[in-house]
């Protein structure tokens, strides 16, 4: 038996309306609300053991205390699933269902499902982290949106694949999936080709994304006094490569100790990036990661120190989202440890 | 420019006798094979090995796939500047071993270099599970540098091709193709009212082992210029590539560029297809600067309305195919892109290393990092322990019993960005 938490605001609870939108979490045995045509979609697989009611206002103004108050709640019932809403299009409660079922997720790890209208502001902010079920912008369509909610959540919580957007109901989260399709990519680009000159309707197969571009920082105007860091996508690491940097795609990055390191050689250090001919690297590796020109510099009071630590991983082939995994992670510890710049070099 | 091609189906491929085709079998005399592909110092042996569809055997490393083909009349011959001489090739007659490949494979030059599976899930991914692979492990002297490594492997698959390409010569084709395009201003007086469209071919430059070949130079010293779509279907363009095995465009994906053929399809229907731009990929900023520059010009140079624009390799070439893409469209000229992605294991990462708002009609070959699992195979064809640093794979990609789990770009042409293949991404 699949256990189930529901949540729902103030309205569908049954207390009241905007004025009653303050009202502090609170949990109730069995199904309220909309909890009953839940329940009934849900069918002799799954049963809802709870509903957690709060009210709009007060969840969106003292977010961080509701969603830790709600996540006790929620766990004393050790539910396998957790459904909240549908919100529609009403926008705060959007919002309420979207971030509970995102820690509940991050903290329980059971799987999470909620409904929206598609310009409900929970959408953009959350599509990416949950499954939500495509519905209409108002309640005359709970009729559509319970079903589709419980199927997608019976599929998650049985641990069955999802299938794509248009045939379960929600909508599209931003994940890139692999799939066959009728015509080879060339006809495919001839036939988009044909469609744009006759200024008919196409579908691009990869809308461009909001591009992250990251301006640059002021320009150190002490370098005698700063402390400066090395870090490399190049894939400079010690001798046979430690700790496994992939070859591309990484999924990692490795911090390694220079201390009294005055010159990267042939003997100590090598590179583990797929992505070029690695002879010239490998033979010298300050080529990549220039140790030996940052420690005369040291020498000539250029730069104040070089820092004791260089960070490294492999640039090729490995997604935007690791990279900037890693880079939040050591820009902290750079910070921290008093780094002033950063040299970064790419291969 | 005219071309005729003819293409012979080899429904099977054996060694014997002599080196022949007889009923859509292809017969290979080994030693004879050996002799006209050795020779070179640098390699200490050659063995030869073949693979067909449906085999439980996995290739691997795979350098590049070559397909056999000849030239039967006009002027040249197959893969000038470094078989034959640099005459002009893309006329008169080309006969070609349809379902036959040459593979060179062996031990690992770089990272780079890919898996063939025959049957199982990776099959479903390389186009080379469909064909009859001849299959030349070459083993290098040691310590021999890369650069040295690839070239000498290069050129005993370019040979191999060669040599067995001749048996064709003289058999009578089963399908005969023909390709023609005009002089620029001939094509335009045939087809007035039609809008002018062409294929910006981008070729992987980016150098230390990310090289490719027109006539014998190497297209990092190139400007872009023109040249006829029959001319790469002689081999004008091959392959020196380690770039990652999924994305790189073999030789056999050059010589069957699926843009050209399918540009030829509707050409002169909807659309005149007036030739082909090849540009480069090269680091230095300057380059690509200089490089989409001369794209762009060269694109409005003749009068076009419209552009394919295939690019080869990602991440630092997503530069130049955006590049390529706003500066074309400046020029008031539509573009349409093939490229695949790097959406990273879960798929949820940005896709390309650069994006531009005028790349609105995008054609995509499927996200390189998605995670499949390959079967252990009967038999191994060159060596299975790359799996674990070869591209794509990662610390345990290979696992006892010789099954491999490793991201797609493992798969030699599963990705392919000239569109040689169905796969592609879709957002969940």
């Amino acid at each position: 038996m699949i256990k189930v938490v529901h949540y729902i605001n103030q309205f569908y609870g049954g207390i009241g309306g905007e004025e009653k939108a303050d009202v502090k979490p609170e949990v109730r045995e069995g199904v309220v609300g909309p909890g009953m045509a839940l329940k009934a979609a849900l069918g002799k697989d799954a049963e809802i053991v709870a509903t957690i009611i709060c009210g709009d206002s007060y969840f969106n103004e003292n977010l961080e205390e509701a969603t830790a108050e709600i996540l006790q709640m929620i766990k004393k019932y050790e539910p396998n699933l957790f459904i909240a809403g549908p919100a529609f299009n009403a926008g705060r409660y959007g919002v309420a269902c979207g971030s509970i079922c995102k820690a509940v997720k991050d903290n329980l790890g059971i799987p999470v499902v909620s409904g929206m209208y598609v310009e409900n502001p929970g959408v953009d902010m959350f599509r990416k982290d949950l499954h939500i079920a495509s519905t209409a912008n108002a309640a005359t369509g709970m009729r559509q949106a319970i079903p589709a909610m419980s199927k997608l959540g019976l599929k998650l919580a049985k641990g069955e694949g999802i299938g794509s957007p248009a045939e379960e109901g929600y909508i599209p989260r931003g994940v890139r999936k692999n799939v066959f399709r009728e015509e080879r990519g060339s006809k495919r680009a001839v036939n988009m080709l044909v469609a744009k000159l006759k200024g008919e309707a196409f579908v691009t197969e990869y809308a461009m994304p909001d591009f992250d571009r990251v301006a640059p920082n002021k320009p150190v105007l002490d370098m005698k006094n700063a402390k400066i860091a090395l870090v490399t996508s190049g894939g400079i690491v010690p001798k046979h490569n430690p700790d496994r940097i992939e070859s591309s795609s990484a999924s990692k990055y490795g911090k390694y100790d220079i201390e009294g390191v005055m010159d990267l050689t042939e003997e100590t250090y090598e590179t583990a990036h797929g992505g070029y001919d690695p002879v010239y690297a490998n033979l010298d590796a300050d080529r990549v990661l220039p140790v030996d020109v940052l420690r005369e510099f040291e020498k000539e009071g250029v730069i104040g120190k070089l820092h004791r630590y260089f960070y490294t991983t492999v640039g090729n082939g490995t997604s935007v989202a690791n990279a900037k995994k890693f880079a939040s992670t050591f820009a902290k510890e750079l910070v921290q440890d008093g780094v002033q710049a950063v040299i970064l070099t790419s291969t | 420019m005219r071309l005729e091609l003819g293409n012979i189906f080899i429904k099977d491929l054996q060694f014997g006798e002599a080196t022949k085709v007889e009923n859509g079998v292809l017969y290979v005399n080994k030693k004879e094979l050996l002799e006209a592909v050795g020779g070179d110092h640098r390699l200490v042996s050659i063995e030869v090995d073949i693979a067909k569809p449906g085999e439980e055997t996995r290739i691997m490393p795979v350098k590049d796939v070559i397909e056999p083909r000849v030239k039967v009349e006009g002027p040249g011959g197959i893969f000038p500047g470094f078989i034959s001489k640099v005459d002009v090739v893309g006329s008169g007659k080309t006969h070609v071993l349809k379902g036959a490949a040459v593979v060179t494979a062996g031990k690992i030059v770089g990272f780079q270099e890919g898996i063939i599976d025959m049957s199982g899930t990776g099959a479903d991914y390389t186009p080379f599970s469909k064909t009859n692979n001849l299959v030349l492990v070459c083993t290098p002297t040691e310590h021999l540098q890369q650069h040295e490594h690839e070239q000498a492997v290069r050129m005993v698959g370019l040979k191999a091709a060669a040599y067995i390409g001749e048996a064709g010569r003289n058999v009578n084709p089963d399908e005969v193709k023909i390709y023609e395009t005009l002089p620029i201003l001939e094509g335009i007086k045939k087809y007035p009212d039609l809008p002018k469209v062409a294929y910006v071919y981008m070729l992987q430059t980016q150098g230390l082992l990310h090289d490719t070949y027109v006539y014998g130079v190497d297209a990092k010293r190139i400007v872009p210029t023109l040249i006829y779509p029959t001319e790469v279907m002689d081999g004008a363009i091959l392959s020196g590539n380690c770039v990652s095995a999924c994305d790189k465009n073999p030789t056999y994906n050059h010589l069957n560029n699926p843009i050209i053929e399918d540009l030829y399809e509707r050409h002169g229907k909807d659309y005149n297809f007036v030739g082909v731009i090849i540009t480069n990929e090269n680091v230095t900023l300057a380059d690509k600067e200089r490089s989409s520059n001369w794209t762009a010009k060269l694109a409005e140079f003749l009068g076009l309305d419209a552009v394919i624009i295939s690019e080869e390799g990602f991440g630092n070439p997503d530069t130049d195919l955006m590049m390529n893409c706003k500066k074309i469209s400046a020029k008031g000229i539509k573009t349409v892109l093939v490229t695949d992605e790097y959406a990273g294991r879960d798929g949820a990462s940005q896709s390309l290393a650069d994006a531009d708002k005028t790349a609105d009609a995008v054609v995509t070959a499927g996200n390189a990092n998605e995670v499949i699992q390959l079967p252990s195979m009967k038999k191994v064809i060159g060596y299975l322990d790359p799996a674990d640093t070869i591209a794509g794979g990662f610390d345990g990609s290979l696992r006892p019993d010789g099954s491999i789990m490793a991201e797609l770009q493992v798969i030699t042409g599963a990705t392919s960005e000239i569109g040689f293949n169905k796969l592609s991404a879709t957002e969940y």
